[in-house]
């Protein structure tokens, strides 16, 4: 089917199948594969121990129910707290299929749109079974407490999210990823007082350990002590997020990053579409260097606020000052039938474009105006505060400017990862007994994720998906027994506490922000939101350059055994290099743009997105080839049959 | 601007730790107090000195990780925010600002400025919780719920859980933080079943942690970035004589 082949950057490899999705229609699949998997009996289910790495939305919910179903649970992050994982920062909402406001809504309609909106890149059949089980997440949801909006009959509201035509996300305020992470926190909590889950803060995983070629434990390092530690188990679960922090700037949380995916890449792993990030158009521009992170504006302030820029280049007028006819609404004038509501990485594009042409607002001209003057007008300045007050609020606190008054400036930043270690329908890579779930799989989201579709994966995937799927392979258990003095156990971590000797042993010049900094500076610069095989070509180069420079001349100050903030961050940097590279690598090799990847090469003559369905409707799979080697790429086609490929269209 | 930095230093939790003066130039009113930290962590380290230990992850206020008491006040001088949306606009040049822990028996000092909040997480362990086990759910608009009342769970559901209100109380209590919950779930026709044993279950979990007792002195509701009012605990108050009575 495709064209490519070997390169100087990778070789072709087999192709890869998922075996786990049923000979079935679509809509038939997941109860199909439920009712073929092996369970578990519960007097069974305590003797088999899970370990789970993350306690965000697909990581805790995961936690909670595998403990309330009565396996013997270890559950590890790196924050003090459980509650504190970075999915408590999104905003806007989850979506799911109730039709509660009778608009047309359907499980197949929101499963059309989440892989129209994924542009034709993702799995059909993960896409259903995410659509199926959004019903039940809202439902589950509300039981636990979530204080999810309402109208004034006691009923849940809903708005609606870029992308869709219907109104199916359900919200909390723009706390709504809060909401419901405390929802599973608590849940998890309740199973560690009830002591069925072990839980492990301020844990960071630093490898993987396979015995007989199953996942059976993971090394961490406890970032008080300093000590090294093995925890042995019959599976081992990643719920460790996406890894847009390798851009250093982005929406993530500071400590957000790759690690644990990386490096169970390094042990076998497939790493699918590394190059799928999403650059969410709605975010507070940079103000400086020092800057350490970027923040969301929620997309839902796009249901009401008018994004524009003067028409002439150069326009420095005061925004107030800018007559009506004199402001280009380039989205509602681009895409009328969607307007500001267009997906994630057409938004982005599109304001990018802007700024290219000298339009951009604010300093340094990169940024659009995202303003609230006509619904102000239209609502009145307290129904917008009640929508979106917290919102203003955020936004006032971090420019000192006031959005009542004058236009917010937003402008494009790194959010989400869709790419992440390959899975199975199962959830299961390609390393036995590995599972991933939420943002650190591949699986949902094709080139670009809708909005509000990250909590409902993040949630499906935890409590629902994977204690099904995982009881399956726990079915097959006990396996071969081993403990932390298995000799593959003890090799793994020597080298982990190697890795760090040799990281605090450099005593180099540089920091380590330092290089990170430059690092995201390429990788915004070549691999952003627009990409070329020059510009690629030349970022594989520079990232080999700063990683060597990196193994010779950080300073890591302190020693391992004490709570050591600078060596944390350090390991962390050394997985991005590698990581990165991929990156480029995988975007190098995809001929075409879809979704968030768009290839400047490849474009229709109005600047959209130009897919190659031809030779890339396939999943980059990619096998780690060894330190010095080159990766291998696997691919797995990409067939649809409950849904026609068709040109992506928001006109 | 220019600023006097006076910082608590403590290597390990066995140490007695000490405030040390550092010097910042050349601060941005727009960098957040973080990004200031940052900087002259990166000096720091260049000159081969050992970065101030603080604890930080979303930065924009929601996962409430960051906490520092900035010239005496939990979350510094700005109302309403986290550390992390403090912004060096609030500040003037040539100030002196002294920068501590949280300071509670209850929140050890692990290292520099980070401290040990486990004792939040068994609170919630105790009972801040529905019980709905995943799967039994009914449809989600089988129980309506009040506006009003789900308005008022989510104001009480937006704690953080940063622990601002035990620094800022002179008493050192976590009352502020187990009302927000007690209250957050007890206005939920989900929360009733529960409703008294949640009460008295988290209450005595934070008696056992060593937090103290609630004199209504407000200061917690000052230091709160997401102003949980301080009636919850009145509200708190009387969920726990309810439940007393009941039980007899």
């Amino acid at each position: 089917m495709s064209s490519v082949s070997d390169t100087q950057f990778f070789t072709v490899g087999e192709p890869l199948v998922d075996t786990k999705a049923p000979a079935v229609p679509v809509n038939l699949m997941w109860d199909e594969r439920r009712f073929q998997a092996k369970l578990v009996n519960p007097t069974n289910r305590r003797k088999r121990s899970v370990i789970i790495v993350g306690t965000g939305l697909a990581g805790g919910a995961a936690a909670a129910t595998l403990g309330e179903a009565g396996y013997h649970v270890k559950n590890f992050c790196y924050q003090d707290s459980p509650r504190r994982a970075h999915s408590i920062a999104a905003q806007g909402g989850i979506n799911a299929a109730k039709n509660y406001r009778n608009d047309g809504d359907s499980v197949h309609r929101l499963f059309y749109d989440t892989v129209k909106g994924g542009d034709y890149r993702s799995r059909e059949s993960n896409v259903y079974r995410l659509s199926q089980v959004s019903v039940e997440i809202i439902d589950q949801c509300v039981a636990q407490g979530v204080p999810f909006a309402r109208e004034y009959g006691g009923l849940l509201d809903n708005r609606s999210f870029g992308g869709v035509q219907v109104s199916r996300t359900f919200y909390a305020r723009g706390q709504t990823g809060q909401q419901l992470l405390l929802g599973a926190y608590q849940a998890l909590e309740r199973q560690i007082g009830a002591g069925s889950v072990e839980m492990y803060t301020r844990h960071e995983m630093l490898d993987l350990i396979i015995v007989e070629g199953r996942a059976r434990g993971i090394v961490v390092r406890d970032m008080v002590s300093g000590e090294i530690e093995t925890h042995m188990a019959d599976v081992v679960v990643l719920g460790t997020g996406g890894y847009g922090n390798v851009f250093f700037l982005s929406t993530n949380a500071m400590g957000c990053n790759v690690t644990a995916t990386w490096r169970a890449h390094r042990k076998g792993a497939y790493f699918g579409n590394p190059c799928y990030t999403q650059i969410h158009p709605t975010c507070i521009p940079v103000s400086g260097e020092y800057q350490s992170k970027l923040t969301l504006m929620s997309e839902s302030l796009r249901n009401d606020g008018r994004i524009w820029v003067p028409k002439e280049a150069g326009d420095n007028r005061d925004a107030r000052q800018i007559p009506e006819d004199e402001r280009d609404y380039y989205l509602e004038r681009r895409y009328p039938a969607f307007g500001n509501l267009v997906p994630r990485d057409v938004a982005s594009r599109a304001a990018k474009q802007v700024c290219d042409e000298g339009r951009g607002v604010g300093p340094g001209g990169r940024g659009v105006y995202l303003d609230f003057a006509e619904a102000i007008t239209r609502l009145g300045r307290k129904a917008v505060e009640a929508k979106y007050g917290n919102l203003f609020e955020m936004y006032a606190q971090i420019t000192g400017e006031d959005p009542y008054v004058t236009p917010m400036r937003i402008y494009p930043a790194v959010h989400y990862t869709m790419g992440g270690l390959w899975v199975d329908y199962d959830l299961e890579s390609t390393i036995p007994g590995l599972f991933v779930i939420g943002e650190a799989n591949f699986s949902d989201h094709g080139a670009n994720r809708l909005g509000a579709s990250a909590l409902m994966q993040g949630l499906s995937d935890g409590y629902f998906v994977l204690p099904s799927t995982i009881a399956n392979y726990l079915a097959d258990a006990p396996f071969e027994a081993a403990d932390a003095s298995h000799p593959a156990a003890v090799e793994v971590t020597d080298a982990v506490r190697e890795r760090v000797q040799r990281l605090l042993a450099i005593n180099g010049t540089r920091t380590v922000d330092s290089f990170h900094k430059e690092l995201g500076q390429i990788m915004w610069e070549y691999c952003g939101m627009e990409r070329t095989a020059e510009g690629l070509t030349k970022a594989i180069g520079l990232i080999r350059a700063l990683r060597e420079e990196f193994w010779t001349n950080v300073r890591v100050t302190g020693t391992n055994e004490e709570l050591n903030q600078t060596l944390e961050r350090a390991g962390r940097v050394a997985d991005f290099f590698e990581l990165g590279e991929l990156m480029c690598i995988d975007a190098l090799h995809r001929e075409e743009s879809c979704g968030g990847h768009f290839r400047a090469e490849h474009q229709t003559p109005d600047g959209e997105a130009l897919r190659d369905d031809e030779n890339f409707a396939y999943v980059a799979a990619w096998e780690f080839g060894g330190d010095g080697g080159s990766p291998v790429l696997h691919k797995e086609d990409l067939i649809y049959e409950a849904i026609e490929m068709k040109q992506r269209s928001y006109k | 601007m220019n600023i006097t930095l006076r910082v608590w230093r403590q290597r390990n939790s066995d140490d007695t730790g000490q405030m040390q003066t550092y010097q910042v130039t050349d601060v941005s009113p727009d960098m957040s107090f973080l990004e200031m930290l940052d900087v002259l962590n990166e000096n720091l380290t260049i000159s081969g000195e050992d970065p101030i230990a603080f604890d930080s992850d979303c930065r924009e206020g929601i996962c409430g990780m960051c906490g520092l008491v900035i010239n005496g006040l939990a979350h510094g001088p700005k109302e309403r925010v986290t550390t992390c949306q403090l912004h060096m606009r609030s500040f003037s040049d040539g100030d002196v600002i002294d920068v501590e822990p949280w300071r509670a028996e209850p929140f050890t000092v692990i290292k520099d400025l980070i401290v040990d909040r486990g004792a939040f997480d068994r609170i919630i362990q105790a009972g801040g919780f529905i019980t709905a086990p995943t799967g039994t759910a009914p449809d989600a608009h089988a129980v309506p719920v009040p506006k009003l009342d789900a308005d008022a769970a989510f104001d009480a559901a937006t704690c953080i859980g940063c622990g601002a209100c035990v620094a800022a109380c002179p008493n050192g209590s976590a009352s502020l933080f187990v009302a927000a919950k007690v209250t957050h779930l007890g206005l939920l026709p989900q929360g009733q079943p529960e409703r008294h044993s949640r009460a008295l279950d988290m209450v005595a979990q934070a008696d056992l942690e060593g937090f103290g007792g609630c004199t209504q002195i407000g200061e917690c509701t000052a230091a709160c970035p997401k102003g949980i009012q301080l009636d919850l605990i009145s509200r708190l108050n009387r969920d726990v004589l309810g439940a007393l009575a009941h039980r007899g």
